[in-house]
């Protein structure tokens, strides 16, 4: 009888009871003795050089203990904030990589670029202090967008004249153009992935503080990542050595990718705390948060589909401009390229390829990654192409895509952007959303719509993305500049519960449940006897963080590595009580036995027996318990599925209304059902979000116009209905627990369905031309208006 | 300074504030009720949802000194030791929370929707969300969890 | 926010004194916009005088064919308001839709009104009913009390005690909300009084204004159809990120027939 608290049981989680009586420990819920608070000076200006920064009235304030700016951590040899990626252009030449200054020196490049910081007894006294700080700017043009960017409306960077940070390219483009000349169809269309702002609930934190008698320097922060955020602000901005620096990241409320990055504030909490001699919080508002936390997305792309005459995919052709902002985030580089052009290929047999990036800089905050990271957005070009071509020969788009899936049979197969899909069953999971939202019926809401004066439509998205991030080599050889193995320890106590340590992070993906129930399935111990630990550089061996889908491929396969080990320990101490040979021992359900013998120890006697080792083979092992494991994926991982969504417009407003939604998505084994259920919700809703509510708008001249939830349109309880998911099981050949990772799937799938859909009920009012997102009613009427 | 005295979660509380002392500032920084959040500055997440005499109201967007005298009620004064109030426990039971951090807000506002309506609908329930923002859940499970929790706050 | 002197008013003279006896004193009813705007920084008054409390000005009557509402009576309070359901369903309506079930919580009729966000949805319902703004100093009628983007015909320090709007024949109102903020990108107020037909819209110019051309073809006809040849100018409207001019202009059409269509 499987376990109730085993792999495939939807437990209930073991964190939940903290949330909901309100004591998760939160970065902001922490306060150190003898805390000061930072305010910072960012800039009004998106471009302006900074001709003096005076801070002598300020620092005269009541309660200010100190004030930094650029110069001064240009004095105390601080360097600049690293990027963790680097892409080189299709000439060979490296991207220009231009230095990102932790506080700004000689010139501001966005709205929110930090100018000085403040620190003083209150965080009134702060913001205060640091309203006073006088900075004269010298204005100058701004690039607000890539239009200017590429028109050299201003230079923002001395070695980037025409402010192109590379030009990159995957695929022959001679080779591409010959199979394009040849289709029967030729289908194009110009595409725009609009910025988004990830906007996690809880703002992001940061609280420095020193340690005068150790010389231990700790930040807590709001981090999905502490052991890469230690690596990358301890070795590179700095200098300061692991064994000096620890890193907390407590609960975290929310990531969605803008928590991965190293941010200035974080080193400058932690330089300064040394410095002043006291702890510092930093807090961010909202509207501080809108113009210093990474954005997402911002592509413009135009794609063009050659088909033969029987519908089959001939060559896909791409050409994108990825914006940057002002500096390079931490993975920014990375994912217009090697997390966006690689997945070109889609579900597809499309056997030509050719994807030509540019990335450019402008006067806006910098980008990066956001929940699927290059997945949603090639997500978007391939469906929303494969959905226009399907309309324009006139096949059904069900029908055109399942033609051109890749099938089962055909797995593992070698796509031609140099992704292997290790397994899938495409048609699978579209005949299983085909058969949740009743395909068949469409036809006749879409005419009860229209009796009731509504437009109906309704729209495909058939995704595949590369998760569980990633293979060292692979990505070193990509231009990472870090590793992404993940690490497991397992401790065993001596009556026999268990911590787990993990260097992954949950900030809402509930590994705390997750990996006790693995540890509760390999050990046989209930799950009440497993705690779970994440996020503290000095509890955890090391770890690289969450983020593309990867705890569970790749930290859960880690925590498999180390269950491994501890059986194999185990049965060797097992085997010495029962007096047999190790490789008799059998263990199950928390008990080894020896077959064809009525012998039996517990699991409990045998970690008591390892830390009492008084009847012990001490000539073959050392007392305790306790293993830990490395585990550097030897692939990635491929989820994929098919989601499909169904709109009704009113077209006398505009106004779409998501009327319905299926997914079907295929994540490999799946330990906690429940779990996954919940992250595929958030993932369509971040979706759902991108395509018809949220986008991040800066006028001409970089000025934020969407500067708070007053404007930047949040999904809302009633701005959605509810969802319809389930999921098909074709196991990852090649990582132990055979899992995939499901935190990304919606929001990459769900922009291009929920846009098809609305494509399709605007059609058949007349309007050929698909609309960008977000499908605002006012987009939707202006569109219905013209036609 | 002012000083300023209230009940919070049953119990007789004091503290000297300065006028622009804000509601939740009192709550997280002088009584250390770290349950109540902070989500935006524009009055729309209602991550610092709280019950002021009965009723849910944001306590990022009161100052203290307008809570004098009253009966205030947060997430921390929900359970009763270690059995969860049922909204609590419903919202445990249907997952309706991931990362947890708009969940107190979430939860106060739910159980001031279900002294009002006692049997919301699903349509009543994402109504009333209409000012509580959640990131993580798209907030299926949270709108099941509202509605088992009103049923069971009054069964 | 800035330092400010918080008093909290005994009566509405004691509110007015207080304000005028302060450098720089604002009054604060539910301080649903202005606690967000001191917490921007974006206004540093010396005191502020909090009148949300006072008893004087809560509650609602019916009498002589008029609502009468307390200035500091809660958008909660309206909207459940058994007498306000009964006399005019379109107003509790309207205050339902306002915000969210917190900020009607503390959110005041007297607050939004005197504050004249043009994207409010009380202006439409003062104008579109004809209501009288009653003051601690006189009596200023609807139409003649929204006088531009943020301002009003009231004095410095100048009080609403109430507000009394008559009851109509029948009235209604529909919103376009802005899908971020919720505001009204375009509000429509339309009844039918004693004195004919009133249509009141908010959100979509500095201030709400009434469309008396949709009045005349309502008076003659008052059904959805009677605005068929009705276009806005969209000059003078809005524009923002939401929603052009054009787009207000065109909503102002749909959302009128709407709530002629919702009166019944």
């Amino acid at each position: 009888m499987p376990r109730d608290d085993g792999i495939g049981a939807s437990v209930r989680r073991k964190e939940d009871f903290r949330f909901v009586t309100g004591q998760g420990s939160y970065t902001d819920d922490l306060n150190r003795h003898g805390q000061t608070y930072a305010a910072f000076v960012r800039s009004p200006h998106a471009h302006a050089t900074l001709n003096s920064v005076n801070t002598s009235a300020a620092a005269a304030m009541d309660g200010v203990v100190a004030i930094f700016t650029g110069q001064d951590l240009l004095d105390a040899e601080v360097n600049g904030l690293p990027c963790g990626w680097q892409v080189h252009s299709k000439d060979g030449e490296p991207m220009v990589e231009p230095a990102h200054p932790a506080l700004a020196q000689g010139k501001v490049r966005h709205v929110g670029d930090a100018v000085a910081v403040v620190i003083a007894e209150t965080l009134s006294q702060a913001r205060a202090a640091a309203e006073a700080v006088a900075v004269d700017y010298g204005m100058l043009p701004a690039v607000g967008n890539m239009t200017a960017a590429k028109a050299g409306k201003a230079q923002i960077f001395e070695e980037a004249p025409n402010n192109q940070c590379y030009d990159w390219e995957i695929g022959d483009e001679a080779e591409i153009d010959a199979a394009m000349a040849k289709a029967t169809h030729v289908v194009e269309l110009p595409l725009v992935n609009n910025r988004l702002i990830a906007n996690p609930i809880e703002p992001r934190v940061a609280i420095g503080d020193y340690d005068t008698a150790t010389g231990e320097h700790t930040l807590f922060t709001t981090s999905q990542n502490p052991h890469v955020i230690r690596l990358l602000m301890g070795a590179f901005v700095l200098g300061l050595p692991e064994h000096k620096l620890r890193v907390v990241a407590p609960d975290v409320g929310g990531g969605f990718g803008t928590k991965i990055f190293h941010y200035a504030e974080e080193a400058i909490v932690t330089w300064a705390a040394a410095k002043v001699r006291r702890p510092i919080k930093w807090t961010s508002d909202r509207s501080e948060a809108f113009m210093s936390d990474a954005h997402g997305r911002d592509h413009e792309t135009v794609a063009k589909l050659g088909l033969d005459a029987d519908g089959k995919f001939l060559a896909l052709k791409v050409q994108t401009d990825a914006n940057m902002g002002a500096y390079l985030s931490t993975f920014a580089p990375a994912v217009p390229t090697y997390l966006y052009a690689t997945l070109l290929a889609g579900q597809y047999t499309t056997p030509l390829v050719y994807a030509n990036v540019r990335a450019w800089f402008t006067n806006t905050v910098p980008v990066d990654a956001y929940r699927g990271a290059g997945r949603p957005e090639a997500t978007y070009v391939i469906e929303q192409i494969v959905e226009e071509a399907a309309r324009q020969i006139g096949m059904d788009p069900a029908d055109l895509r399942a033609k051109n899936f890749i099938s089962p049979d055909a797995v593992p197969y070698q796509t031609p952007v140099a992704l292997e899909y290790d397994s899938g069953n495409y048609a699978g999971t579209l005949e299983m959303a085909k058969k949740a939202i009743n395909y068949d019926g469409f036809a006749a809401r879409q005419a009860a719509s229209k009796a009731a004066g509504k437009l109906r439509g309704i729209g495909f998205s058939a995704y595949i993305e590369a998760c569980g991030i990633a293979p060292s080599a692979v990505v070193g050889s990509l231009g990472a500049r870090a590793g992404l193995y993940e690490v497991a320890n397992v401790r065993v106590h001596p009556t026999g519960s268990v911590t787990m340590h993990t260097g992954t992070h949950s900030h809402g993906q509930g590994h705390e449940t997750t990996f006790a129930q693995v540890v509760a399935e390999r050990l046989g111990v209930p799950i009440e006897n497993v705690d779970v630990v994440h996020g503290d550089t000095n509890n955890i061996p090391f770890g690289m963080g969450t983020y593309g889908s990867r705890s569970l491929a790749v930290g859960g396969s880690a925590l498999a590595k180390a269950l491994d080990k501890v059986e194999a320990k185990a049965k060797k101490i097992a085997a010495h009580l029962m007096e047999a040979s190790d490789t008799d021992v059998e263990f199950k359900d928390g008990q080894f036995t020896i077959a064809g013998t009525d012998k039996s120890v517990s699991f409990g006697d045998v970690a008591l027996t390892a830390y009492v080792p008084h009847n012990f083979p001490h000539d073959e092992l050392e007392p305790g318990l306790e293993e830990q494991a490395f585990y550097d994926p030897a692939n990635f991982t491929f989820p994929a599925g098919c989601h499909i969504a169904e709109v009704e417009i009113d077209p006398e407003t505009g106004t779409v209304t998501l009327a319905n939604f299926v997914a079907a998505d295929d994540f490999g084994n799946i330990v906690n059902p429940m779990i996954v259920e919940g992250q595929v919700h958030g993932g369509i809703a971040q979706g759902v979000g991108q395509a018809l509510l949220e986008g991040c708008v800066y006028d001409e001249d970089g000025q934020l116009v969407t500067g708070s939830y007053m404007d930047y349109a949040m999904p809302r309880a009633d701005n959605l209905p509810n969802f319809t998911v389930d999921t098909q099981v074709t196991p990852c050949p090649h990582n132990p627990l055979g899992v995939k990772g499901c935190g990304e799937a919606g929001a990459i799938a769900a922009p291009a369905a929920v846009m098809n859909a609305v494509t399709g009920a605007m059609r058949a009012a007349g309007v050929t031309k698909p609309i960008d997102m977000p499908a605002t009613p006012s987009e939707v009427w202006a569109a219905l208006h013209a036609s | 300074m002012a000083s300023v005295s209230m009940t919070i979660n049953g119990k007789q509380v004091s503290g000297e504030v300065e006028g622009r002392t804000l509601l939740v500032e009192f709550l997280r920084e002088h009584q250390r009720l770290t349950g109540t959040h902070v989500g935006c500055d524009t009055t729309q997440c209602g991550a610092c949802t709280i019950h002021m005499n009965g009723e849910a109201v944001k306590s990022c967007t009161m100052l203290a000194v307008q809570a004098e005298g009253a009966d205030v009620s947060t997430i921390e004064g929900l359970a009763n030791g270690d059995e969860l109030h049922p909204m609590q426990e419903a919202f445990r039971e249907h997952h309706g929370l991931q990362c947890g951090f708009c969940t107190p807000g979430m939860i106060m506002s739910a159980t001031a929707l279900a002294k009002r309506n006692p049997s919301p609908s699903e349509d009543d329930v994402r109504h009333w969300l209409e000012g509580n923002l959640c990131r993580c859940t798209g907030y299926h499970n949270i709108v099941k969890a509202v509605m088992a929790g009103a049923r069971a706050m009054n069964a | 926010m800035y330092e400010f002197n918080y008093q909290k008013a005994g009566s509405v003279a004691d509110a007015a004194a207080k304000v005028a006896g302060a450098d720089d004193g604002t009054l604060m009813a539910g301080g649903m916009t202005l606690i967000p705007t001191l917490k921007q920084r974006l206004a540093m008054p010396s005191d502020v005088v909090d009148i949300g409390q006072l008893a004087d000005l809560q509650g609602i009557s019916v009498a002589g064919g008029k609502v009468s509402i307390g200035s500091m009576t809660t958008h909660d309070t309206v909207a459940n308001s058994a007498d306000v359901k009964g006399a005019i369903p379109a107003l509790a309506v309207l205050a339902s839709g306002i915000g969210d079930p917190m900020v009607r919580n503390r959110g005041t009729m007297g607050g939004s009104v005197a504050n004249n966000d043009p994207a409010a949805d009380y202006p439409g319902a003062v104008l579109g009913l004809g209501a009288t703004v009653v003051t601690d100093k006189r009596e200023i009628a609807g139409d003649a009390f929204f006088t531009g983007m943020f301002e009003t015909a009231l004095d410095e320090g100048e009080i609403i005690t109430r507000i009394d709007f008559p009851v109509p024949t029948k009235a209604a109102y529909t919103k376009f909300p802005n899908p971020a903020s919720r505001y009204a990108i375009v509000g429509v107020f339309v009844a039918q009084t004693a004195d004919g037909v009133r249509v009141a819209v908010t959100g979509a110019g500095g201030t709400a204004f009434r469309a008396t051309e949709m009045e005349a073809a309502l008076n003659a006809n008052f059904s959805p159809s009677a605005l068929d040849g009705i276009s806005v100018s969209s000059d003078g409207l809005n524009k923002d990120i939401h929603a052009s001019a054009e787009y207000r202009a065109h909503l102002i059409g749909v959302m009128a027939k709407r709530a002629v269509a919702a009166c019944g």
